[in-house]
């Protein structure tokens, strides 16, 4: 372990877990309301950003007008994925909703590389990338101090996340709507007799579900640039849904800093082989917790047999 | 549905109460059918000839897939990660320790399988969408290994030059000579999937799908038979990509991704689950998307200018759509289409029920 940076690789990391607890928390979103998991939400992610580049550099809009005017169309676009491609599969075996799913990420793929291209391209910046914050640590290694510099864009980023994670709870504690999908998410069938409307529902949560993979890919984007690996760098966020617990906010919330924390702690280490596995360690420790602790740090647990 | 005879037909033996093909016109059919797809080379282009190697390859992927998410219900994510493995496995067999194809491709087979249980593990615990994710982690922890372990024995990111394979003084170095293997590999395959199907194993896999508790009550040992279901899946994607290996002559960590794992998956979908047709239905019907998405392409890019090439765009697109209709109008698959289909022809001229 290298010690003078690993302060350095733990604080990014655990900044680049802000996007990925936003992923996460997209994809708890649906799955709360409906228990489907989504992984198409990488591609909706993906689209969301190209999208707003789109608008943006192609079209001309200010970033802010194209930044609205995607989150809206992400939200339609949630919205027609629950209508057209979800909706007939209620009731259906769980390998024809997860098939459904990923045939959906096949389509957006398609339509992505179609309208768009698959070229690498500049995503406007929407945080200034100079002048990093440089934090100096009274602790130091070797009698040198250890400094954490954070690129502000990281920093803010986070930031941005953070506010959606909050205003996402915020909407599920103190609205009508939100308190609605909360009860749908006890009993589907349970909720409808007392007059929710399921539907309606299901279809909130997707559009829901649009806006916070918009912002998501947005804010990815802005910190690492914009091609079609977007949707793949997603993937980093299933082990982090797990890892909370399928059903829980808070543990979307906990498993994306976690995951982004712990790639960060393995990206310090000295030894050139440990350093390689940061890729892979959101998986690992999806292996670990699936042995471990099926249900997440806090899910529910569900007797199954098996 | 009832197994249709036509009136005066009765078994009077054991042996002809199972056979599968059961009248000389379909042992004709048959053979007739082997034949011509043997004969291949002589009457078709060499592209044609590509098209049918790549849909062999898939067919033996899918029939392993279908014995672990078909008949047992365990759905992974991970076949293609283990078509990669036995690719790998071939390739430094042949190539670095000079083995003949013909020891290496049932090694290579089997010890896919043995990687293939240890995948298999987390079905002792886990089911259902669980189980998708700990395949789903095979598909990134396997490349991964390619890649970065042993890069003076695996070759790092650039992977691994494959010999064509030598069976008995004769190389198999291009399409309509390597044809013959994929075909004799798929028979081979095809007749061990169909006799698995209906075995007493194939039986334990069925009802472990259709009920796991209750299969356990009587007797069926869920998690031998689950592990033996995920060994049998590898197996068969090791074939799959041994064969694919030496015929696309080159192995990296990203010659198998997960998008595979997807397609072949479809394949499944779109042919029928649990159906020994399926598997040959679903690989054709995507392989040719795939053919048609390579036609279409410079029109599509006519009309999207900032498209990048057609294929890569229209490929997933095809399949996607593909699978999507399928799941909302057929889920039971091109498979039951033609069930349905031998049912109407063998009533006609009555409507069937």
């Amino acid at each position: 372990m290298n010690w003078q940076l690993l302060p350095q690789f733990a604080a990014s990391g655990l900044l680049a877990g802000g996007p990925i607890a936003l992923v996460a928390l997209g994809i708890v979103l649906v799955f709360k309301s409906s228990y489907i998991f989504n992984f198409a939400h990488g591609h909706m992610l993906l689209m969301g950003a190209l999208i707003t580049w789109w608008l943006a550099v192609e079209v001309g809009l200010p970033l802010w007008l194209s930044i609205v005017l995607a989150l809206a169309l992400s939200a339609l676009l949630g919205w027609l994925v629950e209508r057209l491609a979800l909706r007939p599969m209620t009731g259906q075996p769980l390998l024809s909703i997860i098939l459904m799913t990923l045939g959906l990420s096949q389509v957006l793929q398609g339509l992505a590389l179609l309208l768009f291209g698959g070229a690498q391209r500049n995503f406007p910046q929407i945080f200034s990338a100079a002048d990093p914050y440089k934090i100096v640590t009274p602790f130091t290694v070797d009698d040198r101090p250890i400094v954490i510099i954070l690129k502000q864009n990281l920093v803010w980023s986070f930031v941005a996340a953070m506010l959606g994670v909050i205003v996402i709870s915020a909407f599920f504690r103190f609205t009508r709507t939100g308190l609605a999908m909360r009860g749908a998410s006890e009993d589907h069938e349970l909720a409808q007799s007392i007059g929710l409307r399921i539907h309606r529902i299901f279809g909130v949560s997707w559009a829901l579900a649009g806006t916070v993979a918009a912002t998501a890919g947005i804010l990815l984007a802005t910190s690492s640039g914009l091609d079609l690996s977007l949707a793949v760098v997603v993937l980093a966020a299933f082990p982090a849904v797990l890892l909370g617990g399928l059903e829980s906010i808070p543990g979307a919330i906990a498993g994306g800093l976690i995951i982004g924390l712990s790639q960060g702690v393995v990206a310090a280490a000295k030894a050139q082989w440990v350093r390689d596995t940061t890729e892979i360690v959101p998986y690992v420790a999806l292996l670990i917790v699936l042995l471990i602790r099926p249900e997440g740090l806090f899910g529910q647990k569900r007797i199954e047999r098996i | 549905m009832a197994v249709l005879r036509p009136a005066g037909e009765f078994d009077t033996s054991y042996a002809r109460d199972m056979a599968t093909v059961r009248q000389p016109w379909q042992w004709a059919a048959l053979f007739g059918f082997i034949a011509a797809l043997y004969l291949l080379p002589v009457y078709a282009s060499s592209s044609t000839v590509a098209l049918i190697n790549r849909i062999g390859i898939s067919i033996i992927a899918v029939q392993g897939l279908n014995l672990l998410t078909g008949l047992t219900g365990q759905i992974s994510l991970g076949q293609a990660a283990f078509m990669m493995t036995g690719g790998y496995l071939s390739a430094l067999l042949v190539g670095r320790l000079g083995w003949s194809f013909v020891a290496a491709l049932p090694i290579a087979a089997l010890s896919t399988g043995a990687i293939g249980l240890i995948f298999g593990l987390p079905s002792l615990r886990v089911k259902g969408f669980y189980l998708v994710m700990a395949t789903l982690a095979a598909q990134f922890i396997l490349p991964w290994f390619f890649r970065n372990a042993f890069p003076e024995i695996l070759g790092g990111a650039q992977g691994i030059v494959v010999q064509p394979p030598v069976v008995l003084g004769v190389e198999f170095n291009e399409p309509a000579r390597y044809l013959y293997l994929t075909l004799s590999a798929l028979i081979v395959s095809t007749l061990l999937a169909y006799n698995l199907s209906r075995s007493r194993l194939g039986r334990a896999f069925v009802s472990i799908r259709d009920n796991d508790l209750a299969a356990e009550l009587l007797g069926v040992n869920l998690f031998k038979h689950k592990l033996q279901a995920f060994f049998l899946a590898a197996v068969f994607a090791g074939i799959a990509g041994v064969l694919s290996a030496h015929n696309l002559r080159h192995i990296n960590s990203e010659t198998f991704d997960v998008t595979d794992s997807i397609f072949l998956l479809g394949m499944l979908v779109v042919g029928g689950l649990g159906s020994n047709l399926g598997p040959i239905f679903g690989a054709v019907v995507v392989e040719l998307l795939t053919e048609a998405a390579t036609l279409f392409g410079p029109f599509f890019v006519g009309i999207f200018p900032s498209a990048a090439g057609g294929v890569q765009a229209l490929r997933p697109l095809f399949f996607g759509v593909t699978l999507m209709l399928f799941l909302i109008f057929e889920p039971r698959g091109l498979a039951h289409r033609w069930q349905i289909f031998k049912a109407a022809w063998r009533l006609r001229p009555f409507s069937h029920t």
